[in-house]
């Protein structure tokens, strides 16, 4: 059994040993530091550490504010608030003027769970990936998380870091985290399996299932959707009889878009699609809502199989 | 003393006014109401109140000024050429392709420390500059100019209440209160009064004055100097088009370019 682990206590600890480093790291939260971990930087911090209240607005632009005069901005709330609240603020603020804004967006996805549709985003990587400059990052458990942060505060730029709120299983055997560069899990040559976030973990799952059943799979964690490794995207759609996308989040917009866009252009294949088809969320655990919106292995190995004819 | 100062800044605004006219004829589009109507505090800002170093714009320990209402950079351009952050002659290539001059603020010209344009945002901007100075340590101050019209947006009001949360002392807002925005007066879009018991109630010192005198803009920057603990809005009162006859208090000059004969006129105006 894997260990389980919050990505967002790592994100609170890493935030802490940057801010030992760097005076120059500032964290912003909008009264949801308990949650997103941020309260750990404040702790350690507190004159760099500053609660701008249920403003998100404001915290987005006043981060850019920061980041004008060379500071290191991280901003946290919930994916639903950092990604829609603020967006133009993300947008024009941000984003434009190409600052240093790092948005660690936690609870993100329909595993937010009880809470219900109102917070479970499922658009935000739709929303984040279509804007200039924006580097845009999911990691698949704790520890890469850690390098995904540490990543960030060491590339210039504004940066959206999708984190969930549940544990999530630690992926072994995991190469070294390097931003736009895929991370190739297994290799395989009769199906693509492309995922990130919390569906890496699942996508492990039916690699498994599927060598029992004689298929080969290539499992990628696709970590970063922007900039995009199209490069490893276009030898799996060469390589492979296709690729199945899987990401909790809505088919539109998000990570199978991503790949969509690119095999189109190069490398036409079959893509198939494990995400959430047009609709809202429902309160529910994380473990029953990812079966009710077929985001589990068997799905993945369902699509892998329809994919090599099976 | 103040009297020579006030006709060096009344000399200066004048040239900033012939150059906004100047400017928007040639880029054909542009917002000239605005534009005039802050004409005089920029010019007194650029021009006496900042400390800044114009051939060297990032120079650390500079005042920062931010335009929050964007649309109106026409005027902060034109404090830009006339103090030497680049050549005036730029002016006259405003919102054209491969311009330095963006048909909003855009950081790519010398002198525009953040972006602006989309409204509403600009105090938090400041608000973000004015923490980072506290953290510093450094002693410069952040200017932030406003428009009346995106005092509708709530994002205004967040960024006000955090500031005064923040005890932004070194944060000075100015408010262009010309009473007119793009689909006619303020009062009947969406009035924003009682404006000053508004800011009062949010934590701020308020001091309202006449926007196109400048013995009492200056006065009013420096009575904001002197406060402590709390931001400080300067409310101006404003003409919208103010120094043009016929732009003076005209709705359609928020966003309308002078043709040809109304620039004539209006540089004939201005002389």
């Amino acid at each position: 059994m894997a260990e389980m682990v919050y990505q967002r206590d790592i994100y609170g600890q890493t935030l802490v040993e940057l801010g030992r480093q760097n005076k120059n790291v500032v964290v912003l939260d909008a009264d949801l530091s308990c949650s997103t971990k941020t309260k750990l930087f404040g702790a350690e911090f507190p004159e760099r550490f500053f609660n701008f209240g249920v403003a998100e607005q404001n915290m987005m632009a006043a981060a850019a504010g920061l980041a004008s005069c060379g500071k290191v901005v991280f901003v946290s709330t919930f994916a639903m608030f950092a990604s829609g609240r603020a967006w133009d603020q993300v947008r024009n603020t941000i984003c434009y003027n190409n600052f240093d804004v790092k948005i660690v967006a936690t609870h993100a996805g329909i595993t937010v769970g009880e809470d219900g549709a109102s917070h479970q985003a499922i658009e935000d990587l739709a929303l984040m990936r279509c804007i200039p400059n924006m580097k845009v990052v999911v990691p698949c458990d704790g520890p890469e998380t850690r390098e995904v942060i540490i990543t960030a505060f060491n590339t210039p730029g504004p940066f959206y870091i999708r984190l969930g709120r549940s544990k999530f299983p630690t992926v072994t055997d995991r190469p070294p985290f390097k931003l736009g560069k895929a991370s190739i899990l297994t290799q395989g040559t009769e199906v693509t399996i492309i995922a990130c976030g919390i569906l890496v973990s699942e996508a492990l799952k039916a690699y498994e299932d599927l060598k029992k059943q004689n298929i080969s799979a290539q499992v990628i964690n696709m970590h970063t959707l922007r900039p995009l490794d199209s490069q490893t995207i276009i030898q799996s759609a060469r390589n492979t009889k296709g690729i199945v996308v899987c990401e909790e989040h809505a088919a539109v917009g998000g990570l199978a878009c991503a790949v969509d866009e690119i095999v189109c252009e190069n490398h036409p294949t079959k893509v198939y699609r494990v995400n959430i088809k047009d609709k809202f969320g429902q309160s529910g655990s994380a473990e029953r809502l990812l079966e009710e919106y077929h985001l589990r292995s068997s799905d993945i190995v369902a699509a892998a199989k329809s994919i090599v004819g099976q | 003393m103040v009297a020579k100062k006030v006709n060096e800044l009344k000399e200066k605004a004048k040239q900033m006014r012939r150059l906004i006219i100047e400017m928007l004829a040639k880029a054909g589009s542009g917002h000239p109401g605005g534009s005039l109507s802050s004409t005089d505090i920029i010019a007194t800002l650029y021009f006496h109140v900042l400390r800044h170093r114009p051939k060297e714009p990032n120079w650390p320990d500079r005042d920062r000024f931010h335009l929050s209402k964007g649309h109106c950079c026409p005027a902060l351009y034109a404090a830009l050429a006339l103090s030497g952050y680049f050549d005036i002659k730029e002016l006259f290539t405003l919102r054209q392709f491969g311009s330095l001059l963006q048909g909003h603020p855009d950081r790519r010209t010398p002198g525009v420390e953040v972006a602006s344009g989309s409204l509403g945002q600009g105090l938090s901007v400041a608000l973000g500059m004015s923490l980072a100075g506290k953290l510093d340590e450094k002693d410069y101050r952040v200017y932030c100019l406003l428009g009346d019209g995106e005092c509708q947006e709530g994002n205004i009001w967040e960024a006000a209440m955090a500031a005064a949360h923040f005890q932004c002392d070194n944060l000075c807002a100015i408010l262009d209160y010309n009473e007119v925005q793009i689909d006619g007066r303020v009062s009947e879009i969406m009035d924003l009064e009682p404006l000053r018991e508004k800011w009062v109630s949010f934590g701020w010192y308020v001091i309202q004055t006449d926007g196109h005198n400048f013995e009492k803009l200056i006065n009013a920057f420096e009575e904001a100097k002197t406060v402590k603990i709390k931001p400080t809005i300067i409310i101006a009162k404003t003409v919208k088009g103010k120094g043009v006859s016929f732009m003076e208090n005209v709705v359609d000059f928020h966003g309308r370019a002078p043709n040809e004969n109304e620039r004539k006129k209006a540089l004939e105006e201005l002389k």
